[in-house]
This record gives C-alpha cells, sequence and structure tokens, in this order.
C-alpha cells in the first residue's frame, strides 16, 4: 500500500493505481478527455493535469498515466493546473467546436473566449476509437496513422480493415462523432448553451440541444 | 507495375523476421522500388508477425518513406539551422520556382524530386543544396538556375547514353 | 585475425602493432568528415594516393583518411606527422607540391597555412591556431589521429585497455561506482546522471535476465553534427563504451540507433561491430572474462522526436516512435519491457575514459554541477564554423570570440541559439554565462546535444523563432495535445506577425501559449519546444514590437515588412537582375542605373544574391 496526499488530504491506495483512480476513490473529480472505463490510459489530452510536489519543482502531470508513489503530494485544482488545463481545452476547442464534450467542458472551466485560431477537424486523436478497437475488441484494424498535425486515425491504405467486425465501438466511444454541439453559429467558437454558467438576456446560439440544463433554464455566455 | 515480391522476402529474411529490423527492412525496400509498394508493405506486416495497420503506421510516422512512386532523381535542400540563417529560404523559393513543383512533389516527367531535409552536418558549407549524392555548397538564389540546368543536362546525358 | 583470449593478448597485440609504428613514421592524414566530403576531400586523398605510389619514398609513407578535425570551415585539411604540419584548402592540384616539398622537403607551404583574425604569423601546427589552442579535445581529439575504418589504429593510441580493467580489475558495482564518482551527465539533452541511471537500471528486477544497453545516435538537431562525427571518426571509442556499460548494468545485448541520413557513420560503424566481434571483444567470452555482450543496429526514418527515449524505444520494436509517460523509466522498463540503459553517442565516448583515468580524475574538469568535457558544433555566422570540444564552464564569448573566431561581415554579434531548435536564444549581454547544464537552464535555454548557432546583426529574431516553431510543428509526434495543436497556433501567431498582420495581443498571448505547452506536454520535446519563442520575447521583445507596432523588420528578413531598392551610385547597369527577375520588376537602360517596380517586387532576393556589385539594398 502507498501513501499520497492528494489536494491535502492523506490516503492510503494499493500500488499500481493511478493518481487519478486514487482521486476518485476519494470523491475529488477530475476532468478527462481521452480516459475512457475499461480503456488503458493513454495520457494524450492532457486535460487531467495535476500539480506533483517534488521538492522546489513541481511539474504537471497526466493523472491517468501516472502511477502513485509514495509520500506524494498532488494537486489538483491549483492555479497552475488550471491556467494549462485551460490552455489545452481552448486549444482543443478550436480544432474541434462542434463536440458537445469539449464545449461542456470548457463550460466547466470557464473559458469564455477562444484566442486561437478555428481549423475545423472531426477528430481530436483522443485515441479512444484504437484503444476500444485494439482491448475490447480484440481487433486492432485501425491506429493513428501519419505524425503531427497530418496525424489521423485510420486503417491501413484506408481500406476496410479485415478486422473490422462492424461493432460500431469506435463510434459509441467517440466524444466528437456521438455528442455534436448542434448550434449552427458560433460565436467565436463557443457555444457553452447547455452548461455556461454566466447568463446572457437572450440565448443567441441555443439550440436546446441538451438534458443538462439548469433550474435558471437555458444559458450561454455572450461576449 | 507489379512488385518483386521474392526480394522484399530476401530482404525481410536479411533481418531474421524480427521486428526491430521493421524500419531498416522498409528502408531497403524503399531503397529498392524507390517508394514503399502496397503488396511489399503487406507482406512485411504478414512475415514480421505485425498488425498491418501498426507498418502502415510506422511508415506514415516516419518522413523517410514514401507510399506513392518517388521522382527518379532527388534534390534535397538543406533547412538547417546554419542554412537557414544563411539564406536556405530563398533557395528553396527559387528552386521551386523553377521546377514548378513544392517539396514532397515529383516533377511531371517523373525525372526530379523536390525535399527538404532538416540538417545535413556540412554546416560550413551552408545553404547546401544535395542532388543525389552530390553536395553543392554556398548556394545562393543567383546560383540556383545553374546548378539545375548542369544537372538536367548530366541527366538528358545519361538518358542518351 | 586474432582472437584475443584474455587481457594479456590484447597487450601483445598492442605491444606488436606499436613496434611497427615508429615515433618518426612519416603519416599525411586527410580529414574524412562530413565537412570536408562535401569539399571533395576524397579528389585530394585520390591525388595523394597517386602521387605518393609514383614517389620513389613513397611506401615509406603511411596516408590515412581519417575522421572530422573539427576545423571544417577551412576543409578540406590535411596534418603531416611527425611534425603535425597543419594545411587547410588543400586542393587535389596541391598535391604534388605537398609531397615533394612538405612530405620529402621538410618545407612548408605558405599559402596552405593557416591564418586568421588577430594573427600576427601563419599557424604551423594545429596547436597554433586559436581555434585549437582552447579546446581541450578529451574525447574528439582522437579523431583526427586514426583511420575510422583501422581497429588497429584505435589499439595504438590505448583502445580497449579500458574494457580490460573494467572486465578484470572491477566488478559491475565498481564501474558503477567510478562514473557516478566523475559526475558524468547525459549529453544527450536533459543530463540525467549517468551513473545513476545506470545503478537503476542494473538495481531494476529483470525477470528473464534480460537487459538493454542502447546508444541514441538519432541526432536530429538541425546544425548539430557532433554525434555523426564521432560515430564516423571513431566508432571503437562508442563501442568500447557501450561493452563497459553493458558490463556495468548486466546487459546482454546492445542497440546503436542511428539516423539513416548518416549513411557514413553507418558504415564505418558496421565495419568497426564486424571488426570487434572478430578480434573477440564483442560476442561470447569477451577477452576470456565469461561475458557475453552483443551489439545490433537499428535505423531510424528520419524522426526528431525519437530522439526522445521512449519513442526511440518504440521504434526499435518496430512501432511509430511516440513518447509514453515517464514513470516507468527507461531503466526500469525500457525495451521490450526491459530494463534499459539509453545514453547517447558522446556519453558512452566519454566512458572509456572515465574507466581508464578514474571517476576522481575527470571529476576535476568542469563546473560543481556539470563535469568534463563538451562537443558543441559552433554553426551559423561564425568565422570558424566546426566543432569544438571544450571544458565545461567556458563562457560564451571564449566560445564564440576566442574560438569561433568571431562574426564574418563585421556585422555584429546578435545571439547565440543553444541546445538545437527547442534551445533558446542568448543576447550578447549573456555573452559571459559560463556554459554548463544549470546556468543555461537558468537563462531559459539548454544544453541540449551542443548545438549552438550563431546569430548576426541580419538574423531576425522574430523569423528565427517562427523558423523553430515551424521545424517542431512538423516533428511533433501528434500524441499529446498542447505540443500538437499549441504549437500550431503558436506557428500561425508567429507567422501572422512576420507577414506583417502581428497585433498588440498577440505578445501575451504568445507567452502564456508558451508557459502552458512547456509544462503541459508529454515528453521532453513539448517541454522545450516554446524555448525559441519564450527567450526570444525576453531578451529580443523590441524586435517582436518592431513588427507588430512599426511594421517594419529590423533585420531585413521578413519579406512582407521589406522593400527591395537599387543604389544608385552603385549601379553600373550590368543588367543581369533585369534579365533575371522573376517578376519582370526591374527596368532600366543599358550601363544606367535600375530601378524596381516596388508593386511587382516579391522580395524574393534573387537580385540581391545576382547583383556583383552588392547594389541592392533592403530596408
Amino acid at each position: 500500500m502507498v501513501q499520497v496526499r492528494i489536494d491535502g488530504i492523506r490516503t492510503v491506495v494499493p500500488e499500481g493505481t493511478t493518481v487519478l483512480e486514487a482521486a476518485e476513490t476519494m470523491g475529488i473529480r477530475i476532468p478527462t478527455l481521452c480516459h475512457y472505463p475499461g480503456l488503458s490510459p493513454f495520457g494524450g489530452c492532457r486535460v487531467c493535469l495535476v500539480e506533483v510536489k517534488r521538492g522546489d519543482r513541481s511539474p504537471l502531470e497526466a493523472s491517468c498515466t501516472l502511477p502513485v508513489d509514495e509520500g506524494q503530494v498532488i494537486l489538483t485544482a491549483s492555479r497552475k493546473v488550471m491556467e494549462a488545463r485551460r490552455v489545452v481545452v481552448e486549444l482543443l476547442l478550436s480544432s474541434c467546436p462542434s463536440s458537445k464534450t469539449l464545449q461542456d467542458l470548457a463550460s466547466q472551466l470557464g473559458i469564455n473566449r477562444v484566442r486561437f485560431k478555428i481549423k475545423e477537424r472531426e477528430c481530436i486523436l483522443c485515441g479512444r476509437c484504437v484503444r476500444y478497437c485494439k482491448e475490447q475488441m480484440r481487433s486492432g484494424g485501425i491506429d493513428f496513422v501519419g505524425r503531427g498535425m497530418a496525424s489521423t486515425v485510420s486503417s491501413a491504405f484506408g481500406t476496410t480493415p479485415a478486422e473490422c467486425r462492424n461493432c460500431g465501438g469506435c463510434q459509441w466511444v467517440c466524444p466528437v462523432c456521438e455528442r455534436a454541439c448542434l448550434a449552427g453559429d458560433l460565436l467565436n467558437g463557443l457555444c457553452g448553451g447547455c452548461h455556461n454558467a454566466a447568463p446572457v438576456e437572450t440565448c443567441l446560439v441555443c439550440t436546446h440541444c441538451s438534458e443538462s440544463v439548469g433550474a435558471g433554464g437555458h444559458r450561454v455566455f455572450h461576449q | 507495375m507489379k512488385t518483386d515480391l521474392e526480394k522484399v522476402a530476401a530482404i525481410i529474411d536479411r533481418y531474421d523476421r524480427h521486428c526491430d529490423g521493421l524500419v531498416s527492412i522498409l528502408h531497403e525496400v524503399q531503397h529498392e522500388f524507390h517508394f514503399l509498394p502496397e503488396d511489399a508493405v503487406r507482406m512485411v506486416a504478414e512475415f514480421l508477425g505485425l498488425p498491418l495497420v501498426q507498418v502502415y503506421g510506422v511508415a506514415t510516422f516516419f518522413k523517410a518513406f514514401s507510399l506513392q512512386p518517388r521522382g527518379e532523381h532527388t534534390i534535397s535542400v538543406c533547412m538547417g539551422t546554419a542554412c537557414h540563417v544563411r539564406g536556405a529560404p530563398n533557395v528553396l523559393n527559387e528552386i521551386k520556382r523553377h521546377l514548378g513543383i513544392e517539396p514532397g512533389e515529383n516533377s511531371p516527367d517523373m525525372k526530379f524530386r523536390l525535399e527538404t531535409v532538416n540538417c545535413l552536418g556540412a554546416c560550413a558549407l551552408g545553404p547546401i543544396v544535395v542532388i543525389d549524392s552530390e553536395y553543392e555548397g554556398e548556394v545562393n538564389s543567383g546560383k540556383v538556375k545553374k546548378l539545375l540546368d548542369k544537372h538536367k543536362a548530366a541527366v538528358m546525358e545519361k538518358v542518351h547514353a | 585475425m586474432p582472437n584475443l583470449k584474455s587481457p594479456v593478448a590484447l597487450e601483445q597485440l598492442r605491444n606488436h602493432i606499436m613496434t611497427r609504428r615508429p615515433p618518426e613514421q612519416i603519416t599525411v592524414s586527410v580529414c574524412g568528415g562530413t565537412g570536408c566530403h562535401a569539399y571533395k576531400c576524397e579528389d585530394v586523398a585520390a591525388a595523394l594516393r597517386q602521387e605518393l605510389a609514383c614517389h620513389p619514398g613513397g611506401r615509406d609513407v603511411v596516408m590515412k583518411v581519417t575522421g572530422c578535425h573539427g576545423l571544417c570551415e577551412r576543409g578540406p585539411l590535411m596534418v603531416i606527422h611527425p611534425q603535425g604540419i597543419f594545411y587547410q584548402r588543400v586542393k587535389p592540384g596541391d598535391v604534388p607540391e605537398i609531397v615533394a616539398e612538405t612530405v620529402f622537403g621538410g618545407r612548408f607551404i605558405d599559402r596552405l597555412l593557416y591564418t586568421g583574425p588577430g594573427m600576427d604569423a601563419a599557424a604551423l601546427r594545429e596547436d597554433d591556431i586559436p581555434f585549437y589552442r582552447k579546446q581541450q579535445r578529451l574525447i574528439f581529439g582522437n579523431n583526427g589521429l586514426i583511420d575510422p575504418t583501422s581497429i588497429e589504429d584505435y589499439m595504438a593510441i590505448g583502445g580497449y585497455s579500458s574494457l580490460a580493467k573494467a572486465l578484470f580489475a572491477m566488478k559491475p558495482a565498481d564501474v558503477i561506482e567510478e562514473i557516478k564518482v566523475s559526475g558524468l551527465r547525459g549529453r544527450g539533452g536533459a543530463g540525467f546522471p549517468t551513473g545513476l541511471k545506470w545503478e537503476m537500471c542494473a538495481s531494476a528486477v529483470a525477470h528473464d535476465g534480460a537487459r538493454y544497453v542502447i546508444c541514441n545516435a538519432d541526432e536530429g538537431d538541425p546544425g548539430a553534427y557532433m554525434d555523426r562525427s564521432l560515430l564516423e571518426g571513431n566508432p571503437h571509442s562508442v563501442i568500447e563504451g557501450m561493452i563497459i556499460g553493458a558490463y556495468a548494468v548486466g546487459a546482454g545485448t546492445g542497440y546503436v540507433y542511428v539516423r539513416h541520413e548518416y549513411p557514413l557513420a553507418l558504415k564505418n560503424l558496421r565495419t568497426a561491430l564486424i571488426q570487434a566481434e572478430r578480434y573477440g571483444l564483442l560476442g561470447d567470452n569477451i577477452l576470456g572474462s565469461r561475458f557475453n555482450f552483443r551489439i545490433r543496429i537499428s535505423v531510424g526514418g528520419g524522426a526528431f522526436v525519437c530522439g526522445e527515449e521512449t519513442a526511440l524505444l518504440f521504434s526499435i520494436e518496430g512501432k511509430p516512435g511516440n513518447p509514453r509517460q515517464r514513470p516507468p523509466f527507461p531503466a526500469r522498463q525500457g525495451l521490450f519491457g526491459k530494463p534499459t540503459v539509453l545514453n547517447n553517442v558522446e556519453t558512452w565516448a566519454n566512458v572509456p575514459v572515465i574507466t581508464g583515468l578514474g571517476g576522481p580524475w575527470y571529476a576535476r574538469l568542469g563546473t560543481r554541477n556539470s563535469k568534463g568535457t563538451k562537443i558543441f558544433s559552433l554553426v551559423g555566422k561564425i568565422n570558424n564554423t566546426g566543432l569544438v570540444e571544450v571544458p565545461m564552464g567556458i563562457t560564451l564569448r571564449e566560445i564564440v570570440f576566442d574560438i569561433g573566431g568571431g562574426i564574418p561581415g563585421g556585422k555584429g554579434f546578435k545571439a547565440v541559439q543553444t541546445g538545437g531548435p527547442s534551445g533558446g536564444c542568448l543576447p550578447e549581454s549573456l555573452l559571459d554565462l559560463p556554459v554548463d547544464f544549470d546556468r543555461l537552464i537558468e537563462a531559459g535555454s539548454i544544453m541540449g546535444s551542443g548545438g549552438m548557432i550563431v546569430m548576426d546583426g541580419e538574423t531576425c529574431m522574430v523569423d528565427v523563432a517562427r523558423y523553430f516553431t515551424h521545424f517542431l510543428t512538423e516533428e511533433s509526434c501528434g500524441k499529446c495535445v498542447p505540443c500538437r495543436e499549441g504549437l500550431d497556433r503558436m506557428l500561425d501567431i508567429l507567422t501572422d506577425i512576420t507577414e506583417g498582420r502581428g497585433r498588440p495581443e498577440d505578445i501575451e498571448l504568445l507567452q502564456e501559449l508558451g508557459e502552458a505547452i512547456k509544462s503541459a506536454s508529454l515528453c521532453a520535446l513539448g517541454r522545450t519546444a516554446p524555448n525559441p519563442v519564450l527567450s526570444t520575447l525576453r531578451y529580443f521583445r523590441d524586435e517582436y514590437d518592431a513588427h507588430i507596432r512599426g511594421g517594419r523588420c529590423p533585420a531585413g528578413v521578413c519579406k512582407a515588412l521589406i522593400s527591395c531598392s537599387i543604389d544608385t551610385a552603385r549601379c553600373n547597369g550590368c543588367g543581369l537582375c533585369a534579365r533575371e527577375c522573376p517578376q519582370v520588376a526591374i527596368t532600366g537602360e543599358k550601363k544606367q542605373a535600375h530601378v524596381i517596380d516596388q508593386g511587382q517586387c516579391t522580395r524574393c532576393g534573387l537580385c540581391k544574391d545576382l547583383c556583383k556589385f552588392d547594389a541592392v539594398v533592403i530596408s
């Protein structure tokens, strides 16, 4: 067993547990994106960043891939964490504004502007589908191909892989395909119709898209 | 064109059919055919016992590999830092203008392929252009035309011979 | 071919080699490094071979093509022993005279001797040249003495004696202790203490006993070629280091991961590995010690990120080079899941020196936390382009001005960029900074693998920041968001600034984005990638302001912010520019000063490069 301290609270968890899992057992919620229950940790989206106190250094690490270590001191929502996390989500939003998962995440984090060029892509390369196919279906017909900004998820030579059983799981776990934000006219890449805490008088972009309407009705941030 | 798969098999066998030879194998296959033909890639995956998409992923990850046929003669413009500060971008623009192609493209007659490389480690001579394996040092945009003419003439000579 | 079965047999062989090499032996070394190769040194070597064959005394002269001597600026280089006469810029036509006058006549030829800025008389020997005088060439100095394809040459300078010492006079733990005492830190970039890494690997649990040592020769930094020159010029020193390391941690297999862009390094390494196997220095029962070790070669495919250790391991395993989270560190779970020590070429080349001379001896060199020497590749706007090996703690000023000979063309020093594409640009005010791992980080740069790029007044720092960011965007593996998306957006902003579309708020945004990429990225590539931008923002903020607020590029580089015109006093109307201008933007009568039509001009710079009278002015 390993003793760690997360957000000031001590806990003891089995060796090999990740920091994300340890936090969950304590009821501390760390936002995640590429992480998915039942799939191996990937550590690519960097939304679940936490601050690890190590002497005078305190690097940020992805909690989903970080194993607990004896005496570890973790901060899940420090200023440093929040600043980096907000930039990460802002970047994601600028590359895939049509994802409702991302729009909701942005609202939760209080992101009220996107300062980067919007480059609409249909994939955020979180790799959930790749891992689902490989690990849950034991198929592995799709993977990351290419590199950097040119990387995509694809099968070899873009043809239907021989391994594919048409299970549809890849679409089911996708944070972009399944939960598209329906708002047609995004303000500066932002919708936030479902989750945003800053209300305006008229909802300019709300499409009544979500189940997540609070007591105050649909609210949207408008710059 | 049909790929000579026996050659591919011989290459794979030379690396004991071990996955640690994958990149080397792909290099040799590309050297043989000037690019990576689809059936050769499929064969490599099969012989090494690797998922096809993994081999395809490696072939697309590394800059050295091309899944499309490449021009016969490669013109590489070094875009390393030393060459950059000495004016390599102007040289590249001038070559692009003369050949009418972008880096990573082939000339329509498939004689030339234009590429950029990150550093050739001959920084004292920058900017450097390498045509096939011949180094041309201290190139500037004014020298490009002569340089290309010289190599075009050499290529034509070979064709006639 | 002797298969050496004991350390005594190795010593006997060495003595045998030495008796055939009297100190008065005339030897002519021609530098065959990549720089000299590009200057066609093989033609010089061929001319020399032919000339010696014709000369009656030619048989008694030994001729060698060696690895890089370092002073690439003046290639092709030639050194004539035993006097050590150093000739530079040798052409095939000079060879008959060299053979007649110097080799057999003992006289030197003035025009081939080195002269340089601040020198009263021409230099006869390497040691007389300021470029070499301040260096301490512990690792790199042997390059000029040996033919890299000859294991006997390496043995003649004491090669493999450190291995014999390690195998027979030291326990594995002693070797690790010696490395720890030496204070050696990894030369690949991060500067992790090598001894600690080895200890971690040696103490890690390996279920089937398998461990690996790996040499990282995937030197991807543009403008850096020290590892290439070591592998090309002295491959046995790297191999010897790896065998010692393997013995220390108990590894049975090693890999050298080489860039495919380095064909000569690959060739010389292959030759060296075959020789070492034949001599019983690799394989089973090395020198009769019952220690077994083999080295395999793995070739890279052109990906900068594969210099990152976890990416490199995936690449050897036949997977794309996407880094993964550490821990677990490769020393505990590395190649194929086994404990693995991964060091770069230069680090491995230091190992035989430390093993031979002892850790305490080595620890006397350098500064408190950075020991030994470091090889830098000094390139860019500098008089003496080349490879230099200096003790840690030397100042940047000594490297740039004393060794490098300063900036050509009187344009003035502006910045030096250390640490490869993800290093920082340091201004003139920091020239007295001692070069060591920690001081460079404090100044916002890194040691990296040792690239050192000098920039002068004609270099635009915003353009340089854009250049590095572009490079890193292309080389990002694409796995994690801050590096993939962040660098791409950073490039967008920088491109806007260099193309005249910068907004005042961009500076703050670059700063915030840079900090986020630095702290949130997965691997060292992303975590250092914003350095060029952040360091230029810190030291050259005025250039950003000039681009954004002033709408001009002070260095005259960014095309959208400059204009080309012709200095009527200098133009003699030769008409060359007008004939070649792709835009037909230049007009003028014969023998009259020409004019550039600003509306047509695309600032491609062709006219400036073509003009023999320096009449094209950029403002």
